[in-house]
C-alpha cells in the first residue's frame, strides 16, 4: 500500500514537472482562462451603458432625495411615485435600487441576482453615508432590504454553465493525448516494464490534471466574480466538491478513452464525439426546459450534466449540501467506474 | 548450477507471418546468454514475449521454476531496442522517477558510477548523445538490483569506441553476477560478452552452445590467403584445397602452422599472406549460406 502511493507519487511527481516545464503547454492553459474571462466580459458588457446605475426614489421627501443622488457620478435617478411600481422594476432588473423614503430611516433595497445591485449600493448609499460624515450633518441612515428575484439573469445562469463547459474541454483531451503519445512512443512500454500498475498510473495522470483545473478554474471564478458581482447563495463546499468531482469524472472519461487507442486522432475523434453532444444536452448554454423528456433523461447519463445542474442550484438557487448530494455522489460513482474500467482495459503497449 | 529462466516452445505469430516459431531454451544463473541474428530474424519478438511485455501466441516460460509473476516485474532488469523517455525531465530525474517504482532498490550512486553518467545528471534526457542515452537506458535496467536482465540490442547505431564502452560496462555487470540476456546481430559483440549462444534465423533458432563450440562444430578450418602474384605452379601438391578468388589463393586447414611450414620449406614469398580465423559470422553463412549483415 505504502510502496503503491510512492509508485503513485513518483508519476505525479513526474508529470507535473513535464507539464511545468513544457512552456508552450503551460502557457497556454494558464493564460486560456484569462482569454476567456475577457471575452466573456466583452460579449456581454458591450450594450450596456458605462456603468451608470438606475436608482428610484418612492415616498413622500422623494424629490430631494432625488436632486441629491442625480449630482452622484455614474449615477442616474428618478421619482417613481408609485412604490410597487418601483420594486417591481427592481424585480425585473430596469432598476438597480430603490431608495424609500416613507419611513425612517429610509429604506433602501437591491435585488440579489442583479449584477450592477451592489454597485449601486457602493456608488450611492456608501457615498451619501460619507459625504454625511464629511459635512459634520447627522449622519445618513439607511436600512438595507434585499430583494430576492424571481428570476435569475442569463447571466448567472450561463456562468456555471461556462466553467464546467471550460472543465470539460481542459480534462479529457489533454489527459488523453498524453497517454495516447506515451504509448505510440514506448514510455508507456518502459514503464510497464516495472512493478507500476494500471490503476496507479492513471490515477496519478488524474490528480496531476485535477491540480492544473482546479487552478484554472479558481483564477476564472475570482475574476468573473470581481467582474460580475456573482454570488454563491448556497453552501460553498458543496460548490468546491461539485468542481472537484466534476474534474475528476471528466478527467476519468478522457482516460477511458486512452485506455488502449494508438492514434491521437481516433481519440480525438471519440472525444469530440463524446464532448459536443454532452455540452448540448448538458444546458450549458440554453435550458432544455420544455424539451422532449427522452433528451432530459439521456442527459443524465453525462457527468457534465451533473456537475452544471448542482453548481447552478448552489449558486443560482442557494442550495446545500444535502440538496445537490446526489449530483455528487453520481459523480463519484462515474469517477471511480471509469477509472476502474480504464485500469482493466488499460495496454501499455501497442498491439 | 539451476536454470533461472526456461522458455519452452514460444510461438508469435503475426497475420501472415510466424516472428517466432518454437523456440526453446533454458539459462543457468550468472550465465551471459546471446540470442544472434539478421535483423527481423525474431530476437526483439523473442525477448519481448519472455518480458511479458509482449502477449504470446503459445508456449511456456518460466523463471526460477515458477510461471512469472509479480515477483518477475519486481527482479528483472529490462532494456528495450528503442524507447523514449518522459520528456522535459533530467537524467538524474528520469532515474529517481523509475528507482522509487521498485520495491527493492540498488544504490543510486553505484549505478551512476557504473554507467558514467555523472556527467549529464543535469542534463535533459532527449539532449544527450546516442551512446548517453543507451547506458542511461542501461542504467533504467539496474535500478532494482535485478538477477536477470534483458538487453535488446545494446550497441546498436553506436560509434566503435562508445560500442567498447559499453561493452565494457556490461563486462561490470557480468562480474556481479547477474544474468543476462542479450540480442546483437554483431558477431563480435556476442563472441566478446556471450558465454551460451543460440543463433537465430526466421523465428527459429538454428543451433546452440559457446562461441568456440559453434566454431569447431561449423568452421573447423582457417582460411590462408596467399596473394595472386604467387605463381600457382609453386601451390601444386599441397595437401589442402586451393580456391582462386580474385583476392588471391585461399587455402583451408585445420591448423595454420602445418601450412606455414610447408611453405616456409618450399621458400615463398610470404610477406602478403593473411591469415582468417573462423568466427561466428562463418558460422551463420555456413548455417544460412547468407551474411549476418545483408
Ligand atoms: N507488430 C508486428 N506486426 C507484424 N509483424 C511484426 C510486428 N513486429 C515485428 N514483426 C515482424 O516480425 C519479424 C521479427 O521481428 P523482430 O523480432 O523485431 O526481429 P529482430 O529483433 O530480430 O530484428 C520481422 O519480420 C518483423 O517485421
Ligand atoms: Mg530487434
Amino acid at each position: 500500500m505504502k510502496k503503491s502511493f510512492e509508485r503513485f507519487w513518483s508519476m505525479f511527481y513526474a508529470r507535473n514537472m513535464e507539464f511545468l516545464r513544457d512552456r508552450s503547454s503551460l502557457t497556454w492553459s494558464f493564460v486560456f482562462p484569462f482569454f476567456l474571462l475577457f471575452g466573456f466580459s466583452f460579449v456581454f458588457n458591450r450594450d450596456k451603458p458605462p456603468d451608470a446605475v438606475k436608482i428610484a426614489v418612492t415616498g413622500p421627501a422623494a424629490q430631494s432625495w432625488q436632486t441629491r443622488i442625480d449630482g452622484l457620478p455614474q449615477v442616474q435617478a428618478v421619482v417613481i411615485a408609485d412604490a410597487a411600481e418601483a420594486r417591481d422594476k427592481l424585480a425585473h432588473h430596469k432598476l438597480d435600487l430603490v431608495l424609500d423614503t416613507a419611513q425612517q430611516p429610509p429604506v433602501y433595497q437591491i435585488s440579489e441576482t442583479a449584477p450592477k445591485g451592489y454597485q449601486a449600493e457602493q456608488l450611492v448609499i456608501r457615498v451619501l453615508e460619507r459625504k454625511a460624515l464629511g459635512n459634520r450633518a447627522p449622519p445618513a441612515v439607511f436600512t438595507r432590504q434585499s430583494l430576492r428575484g424571481t428570476e435569475v439573469p442569463y447571466l448567472d445562469w450561463f456562468f456555471p454553465g461556462m466553467l464546467g463547459m471550460n472543465i470539460m474541454f481542459g480534462s479529457v483531451f489533454g489527459v488523453s493525448y498524453v497517454t495516447v503519445r506515451y504509448r505510440k512512443n514506448g514510455v508507456l512500454k518502459r514503464l510497464g516494464a516495472t512493478p507500476l500498475k494500471p490503476f496507479e498510473y492513471l490515477s496519478a495522470q488524474l490528480a496531476s490534471r485535477m491540480f492544473l483545473l482546479m487552478f484554472t478554474t479558481a483564477v476564472i471564478f475570482t475574476g468573473s466574480m470581481l467582474m460580475f458581482g456573482f454570488q454563491v447563495r448556497g453552501s460553498w463546499l458543496a460548490l468546491i466538491l461539485l468542481f472537484f468531482w466534476g474534474a475528476a469524472s471528466l478527467i476519468a472519461l478522457g482516460i477511458l478513452a486512452a485506455a488502449r487507442t494508438e492514434s491521437e486522432e481516433l481519440v480525438g475523434g471519440v472525444l469530440n464525439m463524446t464532448t459536443w453532444p454532452m455540452m448540448f444536452v448538458s444546458e450549458v448554454w440554453f435550458s432544455l426546459e420544455g424539451s422532449p423528456a427522452w433528451i432530459q433523461q439521456v442527459a443524465q447519463i453525462f457527468p457534465l450534466t451533473h456537475l452544471i445542474t448542482g453548481a447552478r442550484k448552489v449558486m443560482n438557487d442557494g442550495a446545500s449540501l444535502t440538496d445537490v448530494s446526489h449530483h455528487l455522489l453520481i459523480l463519484i460513482a462515474m469517477t471511480l467506474v471509469f477509472l476502474s474500467i480504464s485500469s482493466a482495459l488499460f495496454r501499455w503497449t501497442k498491439r | 548450477m539451476s536454470s533461472i529462466l526456461e522458455v519452452r516452445d514460444l510461438v508469435k505469430q503475426y497475420p501472415g507471418l510466424r516472428a517466432v516459431d518454437g523456440v526453446s531454451f533454458s539459462i543457468d544463473a550468472g550465465v551471459c546468454f546471446g540470442l544472434l541474428g539478421p535483423n527481423g530474424a525474431g530476437k526483439t519478438t523473442t525477448i519481448e514475449m519472455i518480458e511479458n511485455t509482449l502477449d504470446l501466441t503459445s508456449g511456456e516460460v518460466f523463471y526460477k521454476g515458477q510461471p512469472r509473476g509479480q515477483k518477475f516485474r519486481e527482479e528483472v532488469g529490462i532494456q528495450f531496442q528503442s524507447t523514449q523517455l518522459l520528456q522535459y525531465l533530467t537524467v538524474e530525474e528520469t532515474l529517481k522517477t523509475f528507482h522509487r517504482l521498485y520495491t527493492r532498490q540498488a544504490s543510486l550512486q553505484q549505478i551512476i558510477e557504473t554507467c558514467q553518467l555523472s556527467d549529464i545528471l543535469k542534463r535533459d534526457n532527449r539532449k544527450i548523445s546516442g551512446g548517453q542515452k543507451q547506458r542511461l537506458l542501461l542504467a533504467l535496467a539496474l535500478l532494482n538490483e535485478p538477477e536477470l536482465i534483458f538487453l535488446d540490442e545494446p550497441t546498436t547505431g553506436m560509434d566503435p569506441q562508445a560500442r567498447r564502452n559499453l561493452w565494457d560496462i556490461v563486462q561490470a555487470i557480468k562480474n556481479l553476477g547477474k544474468t543476462v540476456i542479450l540480442t546483437t546481430h554483431y558477431m563480435d559483440e556476442a563472441q566478446i560478452l556471450c558465454d551460451q549462444i543460440s543463433v537465430m534465423d526466421k523465428g527459429k533458432i538454428l543451433t546452440s552452445g559457446t562461441p568456440k563450440e559453434l566454431i569447431q562444430r561449423y568452421c573447423p578450418h582457417v582460411t590462408i590467403q596467399l596473394p595472386l602474384s604467387l605463381p600457382a605452379e609453386t601451390l601444386q601438391n599441397l595437401p589442402w584445397t586451393i580456391e582462386t578468388t580474385p583476392g588471391g589463393h585461399e587455402l583451408h586447414a585445420k591448423d595454420a602452422r602445418e601450412v606455414l611450414k610447408v611453405l616456409m620449406e618450399r621458400d615463398l614469398d610470404l610477406s602478403d599472406i593473411s591469415i582468417h580465423s573462423p568466427n561466428l559470422e562463418d558460422v551463420f553463412l555456413v548455417l544460412t549460406g547468407r551474411s549476418l549483415r545483408e
